[in-house]
């Protein structure tokens, strides 16, 4: 780039920095590999164990190859109930939590009001204090007033309530790249705020809420420690899995994990090559 | 109150708020009051009786102060092995992964796609001492012939890194993807050495990544008692695990409460030091 201008001390170094860099280069890449098998290393375990047919209780050590965990993957007693309890759960929360979340981003990003660094600290704090101060407060809640009882309904509570600010967080993201004008356009061209709200506001957010409401639903099907502290007698799969982890785990849940991955992988995957082909045509498209 | 909504008629942003801070408030604010009235009781279960138990907090430290301690330092050492393990991969994935970048970023993400209990039971399979990890270990005589990794502190704090390493490594490549590469030119154009580059312009340019990674890892990871319960022995414990079997196996609360209370106390003070120097509209995005 610049560096012509001054070759004679440049060059000397030259031989040993580019070796260096090379060398760097190379290293770093290595070691890039090294760690992404690190990270993955789990991950392909709990799937090639689903294959497993354990001889004994426990599937810690590669046996034989079968399909039958997957088959059968609701042959263990209760965990067809967990799994849907989780999901049910997931579905509920996500969906409650994504509108309080949505309305609370708009507030807090549109708005210039009293409160306004408060109400940041109060969306933040949830996201800095330890599950387990959570879960273990919110269960103080329930122990010490009668209104509740333990069970899904304390679940869901729960989870809306940790989740929420995730929303917020991802919501306002998109909300503060969002270009007003358009909805001005649409004030100006004769539309209330309603429909500016419904056909301008909303269509663009989309992206913003489905990322939020995706995380929410990944956050609240994934949780043990809030959870666990406010089931009562209810399980939901990660409960069931501690339960069972105790005794011993069955391969078949390894197959509802994999599962949960593979479809969540496809998802992530799917809007990593949507960006990808979308950045390209925008390059392609740029003159 | 009236002149106040006079003064401001702009109400709007107090009902698009309203319905979520109520939640918050009510289940996220209100209980920390009732984990506070709960610290404070006295009595054995279920005949607890609230009489400013003030002395729950010094009993409980004092009776747990190993388990903070190991939690502390479980937490700082994952903490600080994530950091070192996240900064290379990150500045190669920022710096040298071209357009597949997201690609490699959700490879990071990948294991919270794996259910958190199942993912360290995975380590269960990996570290067995019938496995391969253990046999190469034995082989070259890492380790004796009849020591294994499972149910050691090595097995709990590496448990701890790997579950929290995707915390760490996001916020440290948004800031590092952050960097104008213009900066490093100029650093080069100026005979900076490449080392010195990254000294001087990498490296303090990634700092709010770095506290932030350190943050969003060690927070969780004090309060963790999952890898220790499955990776470890008694001898690991930490005070999470405490708190979970006072509240949900010994039933009792007073002593559970105080310790949760103490945790988030000793998290919230060293939280306040950091908004301190960062600013809080920093910390809260």
């Amino acid at each position: 780039m610049t560096t012509t201008a001054v070759t004679a001390p440049r060059a000397r170094l030259g031989l040993g920095a580019r070796a260096w860099k090379a060398a760097k280069r190379h290293v770093l890449t290595v070691y890039a590999a090294l760690a992404i098998v690190y990270l993955m290393l789990p991950i392909a375990v709990v799937i090639l164990f689903s294959f497993n047919e354990p001889t004994g209780r426990f599937n810690y050590v590669w046996q034989e190859f079968t399909l039958d965990n997957w088959v059968n993957w609701d042959s263990v007693l209760g965990l067809r109930e967990s799994v849907v309890t989780s999901l049910e759960i997931g579905v509920l929360a996500t969906l409650v939590a994504t509108v309080l979340g949505t309305l609370m981003a708009m507030g807090i990003v549109r708005y210039a009001f009293r409160g306004r660094g408060a109400t940041n600290v109060l969306v933040f704090l949830p996201m800095s204090t330890p599950e387990i101060v959570l879960g273990a407060s919110l269960l103080t809640l329930f122990l010490n007033t009668s209104v509740f009882t333990l069970g899904f309904w304390t679940i869901f509570i729960a989870h809306v309530m940790f989740i929420v600010s995730f929303i917020v967080v991802t919501v306002k993201a998109r909300l503060i790249g969002f270009d007003r004008h358009l909805e001005e356009a649409a004030m100006d061209l004769g539309a209330n705020e309603w429909t500016t709200f419904r056909k301008i506001t909303l269509p663009l957010l989309a992206p913003g809420i489905l990322a939020g409401a995706l995380l929410g639903f990944a956050l609240s099907i994934d949780d043990f420690v809030i959870t666990y502290f406010n089931a009562g007698g209810e399980q939901t799969f990660p409960v069931f899995v501690w339960g069972i982890a105790r005794v011993s785990v069955p391969p078949q849940v390894n197959v509802v994990a994999s599962a949960i991955f593979l479809v969540a992988i496809a998802i992530a995957l799917g809007n990593v090559l949507w960006q990808y082909r979308a950045a390209r045509a925008q390059r392609q498209g740029a003159p | 109150m009236g002149a106040f909504f006079h003064r401001h008629p702009g109400l709007t942003p107090y009902l698009l708020l309203a319905p979520g801070l109520a939640w918050l408030g009510l289940f996220f604010l209100v209980p920390l009051g009732y984990l506070a009235y709960q610290s404070l009781q006295s009595g054995v279960y279920p005949g607890f009786e609230f009489s400013w138990e003030v002395s729950n907090f010094p009993d409980a430290l004092s009776e747990y102060r190993e388990h903070f301690q190991r939690s502390f330092l479980y937490a700082g050492i994952a903490t600080s092995v994530s950091l070192l393990l996240a900064y290379p991969l990150v500045y190669w994935i920022a710096f040298r992964a071209g357009p597949w970048r997201n690609l490699f970023l959700l490879a990071i993400v990948a294991p919270f796609f794996v259910s958190y209990l199942i993912r360290t039971l995975a380590w269960l399979n990996i570290l067995a001492d019938e496995g391969p990890v253990v046999g190469l270990l034995r082989d070259i005589h890492v380790l004796g012939a009849d020591e294994g990794v499972l149910f050691t502190t090595l097995a709990v704090v590496a448990g701890i890194t790997y579950n929290f390493f995707p915390f760490m490594a996001l916020p440290l490549y948004v800031s590092l993807e952050q960097i104008d590469p213009r900066l490093l030119e100029a650093a080069k154009d100026l005979y900076a050495s490449p080392t010195q580059a990254f000294l001087r312009v990498t490296l303090p340019l990634s700092a709010p990544g770095i506290v932030a990674g350190t943050l969003l890892t060690f927070i969780p990871a004090a309060g963790d008692f999952i890898n220790a319960e499955l990776l470890g022995t008694p001898k690991q414990q930490m005070i999470g695990n405490v708190i979970q079997a006072k509240f949900l196996e010994s039933l009792d609360y007073p002593t559970a409460a105080s310790l949760s209370f103490v945790l988030m106390a000793l998290i919230v003070a060293g939280l306040l030091v950091y908004a301190r120097l960062v600013g809080t509209e920093k910390l809260t995005g």
